[in-house]
């Protein structure tokens, strides 16, 4: 099953944790908000990416199953 | 271990168990309000207040099962979760025991936090405040050891240094721009379309409308 | 009149009478009044005889699917298929008639209400027992002659019964996005009328987390109308892949216009009377939608059909025809200034990049851009696109982007420090002052 990132734009205030724990699949737009790939998260980098959900301040960002 | 040894280090737990919860709400305070350690990356920051915190768990229970297990005082094991059911000291203690439930709703919503709906977690986060002040007047009034020497002077700096960061929290917040003004704030000076300073050039439209 | 699809299993033509025995209006209008009177209780049952009830949930979604009606709020969706998808959740449904335009191009609902509420107020009721909802509100700005209008109305269906559900009148702010589905939802709950994160969606999970219906004002009075007159009837007019009548806010290039009723599939060119009043560039959709050339606007319809493959839409029915002697750069820099106060202000990018966005178009208006605005604009649009939690931002860079190409020349013309109008006259309307924003979102 495909795992991909969602961020909830409303709950998120631009921390950046999630761009520094998930280079691979997140950037940081010139304001300091997350631009996430729209790929779905490869199989090795999913451990870090359920760190990145974690550990989010505000748990704003998601991975959510399927397209 | 005699009865003595358990007593001492239950004191000498609960004093590095404040000193670490401190610690850990300083760097709460310093994660929500996006500041940084220097030399430390950002999930640094949020991944030393978490630390701290189990590092506190493994202090505050190693407090609280010496504190029980030494025979001097009868504390019964039960009032590590119910209130003011001790016998001894029964309202000092129960105030370590209310600390302990909240601390304890504190660190199970945390370790279910991507379980758990944001509100619901955040909700139960801000009992973190309440906390406080309960284990610091359970702190100096359980035991003898805050009131006097260097303990003492330990304990004010502590004290002093969360109420800073708490009063900061709250500063920062107040002077934050309520979010229907944000928008208004981010326009600059030259946000108005001054038509009397644009030039214009009379130019004639063509029968069909677009102008040349 | 177009051939109709005749569907097996809608024998609707007994109910293409209503129980006063009239059969539908026959061409138009059939929203507005004929004599452009607003029409009361009695003069609406006169016309249209008492609310068709069904007597059961579901019962209308096929009479429905066969008219092949789409909500008139903008989006255009199939409104058998929204009704099919609250009905089919679990929980007890809440329906929401929304009449809060928000858009200040517009004035199509407010006129709706104003001249038929009793035909938006019976839809309400419809689709309430279609969903099997026992809730039902009535979304609207806060126009204190409308809303009192509305009280009227609905104590004179109380009066005579016509109701099972009791109406819940609720005011908006006057926002530009106070109308959006999820902000609706959270005013109808009695908070401010902010975009919510979705998911879930409102049909799953709307007012007070139950399943909610929000249908464009017109979309129910359309739906009032096929309860009592037939797909066949409502076929009878627009184009066979969009069927019906619609709404529109007319302004033409002498100023003039109004609210016109016109069926789907009308050419651009008449509608606006081009031929008459002549426009560099017409507007269609509202501010969230696209500047189209005269060239393309002399050719097209009023249909998506032919406005989505150039990249604008027949949305809420808003047309502006601008006068040779404006100048269109400093039209959408008043319009896309106005979009990005109206920013919720919920989520970084839009809070962020929409106001850079409109700093640099007036700049551009004000002769004063940087060389990099251009490539600025390009970027910023990037950015804010779809990164929102509502389709704010999305709505704003479809109108900048179609700006930038049917202005091109302008574009020029100011970055060399000229401009060609002739007029600074404000042609499309914008609400007046800077909003006070304390709490002016409930």
């Amino acid at each position: 099953m495909d795992e991909r990132l969602r961020v909830n734009a409303i709950l998120c205030s631009g921390h950046g944790l999630c761009a520094e724990l998930l280079p691979e699949q997140i950037d940081l737009d010139e304001w300091g908000y997350p631009l996430l790939s729209d790929e779905p998260v490869p199989k090795k980098l999913r451990p870090l990416a359920r760190r990145a959900v974690n550990d989010c301040p505000v748990l704003a960002l998601m991975l959510v199953r399927g397209r | 271990m005699t009865g003595t040894a358990f007593w001492y280090a239950s004191r000498a737990t609960g004093v590095i168990s404040l000193i670490l919860f401190s610690l850990v709400a300083i760097l709460g305070i310093l994660v929500n309000r996006q500041g940084r350690l220097p030399g430390l990356p950002r999930f640094a920051v949020t991944g030393l207040h978490r630390n701290l915190s189990l590092l506190t768990v493994a202090f505050l229970g190693t407090h609280i099962v010496t504190a029980i297990v030494d025979g001097y005082a009868h504390i019964p094991w039960m009032s590590t979760v119910v209130p003011f059911s001790s016998g001894y000291e029964r309202f000092w203690i129960g105030l370590g025991t209310v600390a302990v439930d909240l601390f304890a709703a504190l660190i199970v919503t945390s370790l279910l936090r991507d379980r758990l709906k944001p509100s619901v977690w955040r909700a139960v986060h801000w009992l973190a405040y309440v906390s406080y002040p309960v284990i610091v007047v359970h702190s100096l009034g359980a035991s003898k050891d805050l009131r006097s020497g260097w303990l003492l002077a330990l304990t004010m700096a502590t004290v002093f240094a969360v109420i800073s960061a708490i009063g900061y929290r709250v500063l920062d917040a107040f002077a934050a721009v309520p979010r229907p003004g944000r928008v208004p704030e981010q326009f600059q000076q030259t946000d108005q379309i001054r038509t009397d300073r644009i030039r214009t050039d009379r130019i004639r439209a063509d029968r069909t409308g677009s102008v040349r | 009149m177009t051939a109709a699809i005749q569907d097996a299993a809608t024998r609707d033509a007994a109910s293409a009478r209503s129980d006063t025995g009239n059969q539908g209006p026959s061409g138009l209008p059939r929203l507005l009044p004929a004599d452009s009177q607003p029409m009361d209780l009695a003069a609406h049952l006169r016309v249209h005889g008492p609310t068709p009830y069904r007597g059961g949930a579901r019962m209308l979604i096929h009479t429905i699917e066969s008219a092949g009606l789409t909500g008139r709020g903008g989006a255009a969706f199939p409104t058998h298929r929204k009704l099919t998808a609250v009905a089919d959740q679990k929980g007890t449904a809440v329906v929401v008639g929304n009449g809060a335009e928000g858009e200040p191009a517009s004035s199509k609902d407010q006129t709706l209400l104003w001249s038929s509420p009793h035909l938006v107020l019976d839809g309400l009721q419809l689709a309430a027992e279609a969903v099997g909802a026992r809730k039902v509100h009535l979304y609207v700005h806060r126009e204190p002659r409308l809303v009192r209008r509305l009280e009227l109305a609905l104590a004179e269906r109380a009066t005579a019964g016509l109701d099972r559900i009791k109406v819940g009148l609720v005011t908006a702010p006057a926002r530009f996005l106070a109308g959006e589905e999820s902000a609706l939802a959270n005013r109808v709950e009695g908070g401010a009328a902010l975009p919510r994160f979705t998911p879930p969606r409102i049909f799953e999970r709307g007012v007070n987390g139950a399943p909610t219906l929000v249908q464009n004002v017109e979309t129910l009075a359309q739906l009032a109308l096929i309860s009592r007159y037939g797909p066949a009837w409502f076929r009878a007019v627009g184009t066979e892949a969009e069927p019906g009548s619609m709404l529109t806010t007319v302004r033409l290039a002498n100023g003039g216009g109004g609210v016109a009723e016109t069926p789907l599939g009308t050419p651009l060119a008449r509608l606006l009377r081009l031929a008459e009043y002549p426009a560099q560039a017409v507007l269609v959709g509202g501010y969230h939608g696209a500047w189209l050339t005269p060239e393309q606007a002399s050719r097209l319809t009023l249909s998506n059909a032919d406005l989505r493959p150039i990249g604008a839409a027949v949305g809420a029915g808003v047309l502006a025809a601008l006068p040779a002697d404006r100048c269109g750069i400093v039209e959408s820099a008043r319009v896309v200034r106005y979009l990005a106060l109206e920013s919720a202000g919920q989520c970084g990018p839009c809070l962020n990049g929409l106001p850079l966005i409109a700093d640099t178009l007036v700049q551009l208006a004000n002769h004063r851009s940087a060389p990099s605005a251009r490539g600025d604009l390009q970027r910023w649009s990037k950015l804010v696109e779809r990164r929102g939690a509502c389709h704010h931002p999305d709505g704003t860079v479809r109108f900048l982007r179609s700006a930038l190409t049917a202005f091109a020349g302008e574009v020029a013309l100011h970055e060399a420090g000229r401009c060609s109008a002739g007029s600074y006259e404000p042609f499309l309307p914008i609400p007046a002052g800077s909003p006070d924003h304390k709490d002016d979102w409930s």
